[in-house]
């Protein structure tokens, strides 16, 4: 963790016992805000008075003897794509500005459950379509640890939060890599859980069976934490899984004595050369810390970019239907509805969007089902297939989260398909629904930093926890 | 119409009677307030998920297996489409894989209706069009969108299109509401719009194959359904006789003109792009859920028709048999037999006289069992019993054997009968000698007479025998 | 990447540069069922880009996947219920306060034309 940020763990304990006030934990990350926020633009809006009652309330609690929760006191960045009760989620899309839901997520929900205080609804590519965040409506949101550089997407504006000081949470969404991405650009923790580990509810869909929300810290131990308190069982999305949150502090530092660390020998080729280094040296690491490595094929890997921009645009054509100018959100007033349909969404969506509902509807259009969504459905097969013999070889598999650290502002946004490239090693997981993270891992070309990311089998996530643990271990010591 | 063939398929959609809505829980009512009835589900709002209503699919299985159907494992798919009422601009449905496949439906006339599936799917919202005429799309300035009925569960039940005749298809909605209502899952009411019928029709000379189809909608009564069949098969008839072909397409039925309308042709016909939700998991009923509903189905119409048949010996596919089930009076009239009466008779009565009687009549069965028993042994003529029968009725039931003794009722026997006869002929020499010489017509000189000597009391049929009996 | 400057429009192939996998024609089709009042700009842009994208998604075609099971669900769930019981909905002024149009407890559209019932 860089100097002079805290961890969400040490804040709450701080605040649990007296030591800080919560008040006074906010006020510090808000100065933070004050700061640099003009500079980055991690949010589209920051809750200056909200979170100031929020964080009276926990110290409220703390002072009549109430359990004000394990992340007491803790200010979080909430994606915008999460719904808030009130308070304005627009998915950095014109066609949702000023909507106010009349809901709050589950994830909102247990994280004020467990005393974190929100802070603000952060930028992100428009629908979370995106590696950059360049496709917001309101504009890019910078990275803080070089703002001519782009803090990757879907989620920049929470991975720049946390990265910046403005928050010791984020809360991102990741479909293709949108949490794993950022942080490994930004310089912090990021995790995609197992599907259905993280309710959905409240989540505005971008690919719902791809979709799933996780942390963004700075530390390990506190993304376990984060997942303890908002992962498990929810009735209100069916695809949650009917357990409880993973059990993942407990072992923490259990150590990597004895497992198998898989090479993925057939990766697609194309990560710099100062990734390629920092991955040999997490490698290293683990061997020294008492692990194997042993080399895995996971052969369909290299068609995920192909089979998740078939399945992804697919689903989201759907989930975005729905923004059509008659309940909520902007509205193209026009002579009769199926032309306000149309100029409604023209008005409203980005070109990506655009693109990516074109793309999806066409894929879905009768007579071309077979050709590209349902054979792309096949691939996903094959994808997790692959996955699930490689998992019988090796514990966790390693590989690099980005294949580049941080690249300037504007340097992909004329082609689509080299922007796609950026998600090349994160995408898989999201198709096989299987959990991985990225941790920092040391700095690459003009000292950005790089993450490396670990993989793991289906509800595999306390022993991916371990080894992120140990790598953060390696990278601090 | 003779050298055509009528070739009919029916869809229904019915509104489920559950508490709840089909993937939320909001009220399932009709008729409250607009937009009460909304959560983030039902109106599609940014981020809500689904959640499959217990209940709706034990409904749905109980039509499925009261219809005969295969209950499998089933998956639900998105049907895209954009229109105001749809909140989320796709319909969640059942596509390829329904949960009740192959079952049918026997008429009362006997013949056999297969049912091809009967799936689950979710209501859309309600419209209302202001300044247009009547109330209609064309002409308005803008419409009202209420979604307390959008996520309502619906069941389609596709029927094979294996009717042959208007007559048919009012007997396929009525039988398939009466098992709706019988099992609980509806109330069926099509001018309240929880049964809703579209009609597939085409023409074909018989033994060709099948012509092309229109599919009619908005009928909203089984009276117009029948109208809108007949009306819809010569308008094809018509077309094809002339030489034209019948195009496919969705056609209004309007029951003010009697007619059926062509809606505004799109130049492009929707594409539904169906794919699997996401949002939801396999359904899958357990064999003990499944075996638990089909023995809890109660007695179904066909059966209880079948029943009341045999205990009868009337026929079946008969009008008593058809009305007094319908009616649900089949149990009582068993229940006349319990109590020692007739059933045959009993059937007679019911039919006859109990029409608004309601399902539990108010004439006690041990004294309807009363009466039969007098017309059965002889006592009562047919015209008596009818007359005790009208004042049990009246005074919601009574001892048959007292009112007719009150009325003077008492059968003539046979030996009074003869004598009867005798004198008759004697007295009516002329009508007599008419009749003996082969005049029929003069028998109803002769039975009034007889009537009129009796006082009414002498059985007509009987004495009409008799006279037959006499002529040399 | 293939230079798109010289594409003409049209679905049939001008020039030998350019991949018949999607049409002007699909495009204009596909912008129906979407919904999305494209300008002319943005069809010719659509157009190539799709274009190239499915080119270079035509990398599945070469696997064997006639014995393959699509894959449609992370993780294998099933007979997920919910209890037939009311619960608290949305309260309807603040839901109709967020519509763009709405009298009388109702949402109100323009008239209703060009869409199928």
């Amino acid at each position: 963790m860089d100097e002079g940020y805290r961890s969400a763990l040490d804040l709450a304990d701080d605040v649990r016992n007296g030591r800080q006030t919560a008040a006074a934990v906010l006020e510090h990350h808000l100065a933070a805000i004050e700061l640099r926020e003009p500079e980055i633009h991690a949010f589209n809006t920051v809750l200056v008075d909200e979170a100031r009652a929020a964080a009276a309330a926990v110290d409220a609690a703390v002072a009549e003897g109430r359990d004000p929760g394990p992340l007491a006191g803790v200010p979080v960045a909430l994606k915008d794509n999460m719904c808030t009760r009130g308070i304005p989620t627009t998915c950095s899309s014109k066609i949702l500005d000023g909507w106010r839901p009349p809901y709050d997520a589950t994830v909102v929900e247990r994280l004020r459950a467990a005393g974190a205080v929100v802070v603000g609804k952060t930028n992100l590519d428009e629908f979370a379509m995106g590696s950059s965040t360049e496709n917001s409506a309101f504009g890019p949101t910078r990275n803080p640890l070089d703002v001519t550089r782009v803090p990757g997407g879907s989620s920049g504006g929470s991975a720049a939060a946390v990265a910046a000081g403005f928050a010791a949470v984020g809360l991102g969404s990741d479909t293709g890599g949108s949490i794993r991405q950022p942080a490994a650009l930004c310089g912090v923790v990021g995790v995609k859980t197992t599907y259905g580990v993280v309710s959905r509810y409240g989540l505005v869909a971008f690919a719902s069976s791809l979709d799933q929300i996780g942390p963004f810290t700075h530390t390990v131990a506190d993304a376990a934490a984060v997942i303890e308190a908002i992962g498990g069982h929810d009735p209100a999305d069916s695809t949650s899984i009917p357990q409880p949150a993973p059990v993942l502090t407990a072992t923490l530092g259990d150590g990597v004595e004895g497992l198998r660390v898989g090479r993925i020998t057939d990766l697609p080729k194309g990560a710099d050369p100062d990734v390629e280094e920092r991955v040999e040296a997490a490698f290293a690491a683990l061997v020294a810390a008492g692990a194997t490595v042993v080399d895995v094929q996971v052969p369909a890997f290299t068609y995920g970019l192909t089979a998740y921009y078939l399945i992804a645009p697919a689903e989201a054509s759907s989930n975005l239907a729905r923004y059509d100018g008659v309940r909520y959100g902007l509205r193209v007033e026009a002579p009769d509805t199926n032309t306000m349909y149309m100029r409604t969404r023209e008005a409203g969506f980005g070109d990506e969007v655009k693109r990516r509902i074109m793309l999806g509807t066409y894929a879905l259009s009768a007579g071309y089902y077979d050709a590209y969504y349902g054979k792309a459905l096949k691939v996903r097969r094959l994808i997790a297939d692959d996955f699930a013999r490689a998992y019988q070889q090796a514990d966790v598999l390693i590989s690099p989260a980005s294949p580049s650290v941080a690249f300037p502002l504007g340097d992909k946004t004329d082609n689509p398909l080299a922007m796609y490239l950026c998600d090349t090693y994160t995408i898989p997981s999201n198709l096989s629904g299987d959990p991985a993270m990225s941790v920092p891992f040391g700095r690459g070309a003009d000292g950005l930093p790089v993450g490396v990311q670990v993989l793991a089998p289906t509800l595999g996530e306390a022993t991916m926890f371990r080894v992120a643990q140990t790598l953060e271990d390696t990278a601090r010591g | 119409m003779a050298d055509w063939e009528m070739v009919v398929g029916l869809e229904v959609h019915v509104e489920l009677a559950t508490a709840t809505k089909l993937f939320s829980a909001s009220p399932n009512r009709f008729g409250d307030e607009p937009n009460t009835n909304i959560d983030p589900v039902t109106l599609g709002l940014p981020g809500a998920l689904p959640v499959l209503n217990r209940q709706a699919v034990e409904l749905a299985m109980r039509i499925g297996l009261a219809l005969n159907c295969t209950v499998q494992p089933c998956t639900f798919h998105r049907k895209n489409y954009f229109y105001p009422d749809m909140p989320k601009a796709y319909q969640i449905s059942q596509y390829d894989v329904p949960l009740n496949v192959d079952g049918w439906l026997d008429l009362p006339d006997g013949t056999r209706v297969g049912i091809e599936r009967a799936h689950m799917e979710e209501d859309t919202g309600k419209s209302t069009h202001l300044g247009g005429a009547g109330g209609r799309i064309h002409g308005s300035d803008s419409s009202l969108i209420d979604f307390n009925r959008a996520g309502v569960p619906l069941v389609e039940i596709v029927g094979r299109p294996d009717i042959r005749t208007a007559e048919q298809a009012r007997q396929y909605v009525g039988e398939l509401r009466a098992i709706l209502v019988a099992v609980g899952a509806s109330d069926a009411k099509m001018e309240e719009g929880s049964m809703r019928v579209d009609a597939n029709v085409s023409m074909r000379r018989p033994g060709d194959e099948l012509g092309t189809r229109c599919e009619i909608k908005n009928v909203n009564s089984v009276r117009s359904l029948g109208r809108a069949i007949d009306y819809e098969a010569h308008r094809q008839i018509d077309l094809l006789e002339a030489g034209e072909r019948v195009v496919q397409q969705t056609r209004h039925w309007d029951e003010t003109d009697g007619r059926t309308h062509t809606l505004r042709s799109k130049e492009d016909a929707d594409d539904y792009r169906y794919f699997l939700e996401p949002d939801l998991v396999p359904l899958a009923p357990e064999d003990e859920w499944i075996e638990r509903v089909r023995a809890e189905l109660p007695a179904l119409p066909a059966a209880r028709r079948t029943r009341l048949a045999e205990a009868t010996g009337a026929l079946v596919t008969g009008e008593a048999i058809a009305v007094v089930v319908e009616r649900g009076q089949d149990d009582y009239v068993l229940a006349v037999g319990a109590a020692g009466g007739d059933v045959g008779r009993a059937l007679v009565h019911v039919k006859e006289a109990f029409a608004d009687q309601g399902t539990m009549p108010m004439v006690p069965p041990e004294d309807l069992a009363g009466l039969t028993s007098l017309e059965t042994g002889g006592k009562l003529t047919p015209t008596q019993a009818k007359q005790v029968l009208a004042e049990l009725v009246a005074n919601g039931g009574g001892d048959a054997a007292a009112i007719a003794a009150a009325k003077g009722f008492a059968a003539m026997d046979i030996g009074a009968l003869e004598s009867l006869v005798d004198h008759v002929i004697a007295d009516n020499a002329g009508a007599w000698a008419k009749f003996a010489g082969g005049e029929d017509k003069a028998m109803g000189a002769l039975v009034g007479a007889a009537m009129k000597a009796s006082k009414g009391q002498a059985d007509g049929a009987a004495v009409t025998a008799l006279l037959r009996a006499r002529r040399p | 990447m293939r230079d798109y400057s010289g594409l003409g429009t049209g679905g049939a192939v001008a020039s030998g540069d350019v991949s018949e996998r999607i049409s002007r024609g699909d495009i204009e089709h596909v912008a129906k069922l979407a919904r999305l009042e494209l300008d002319a700009g943005e069809i010719e842009d659509l157009t190539a880009r799709l274009d190239a994208m499915l080119e270079h998604f035509a990398d599945i075609d070469e696997l064997q996947l006639d014995d393959v099971e699509p894959m449609t669900q992370p993780y294998p769930l099933v007979n997920v219920l919910r209890d037939d019981v009311v619960a608290p909905g949305l309260d309807r002024d603040e839901v109709l306060a967020a519509a763009p149009d709405a009298v009388d407890g109702r949402f109100r559209v323009p008239p209703i034309i060009g869409l199928d019932g």
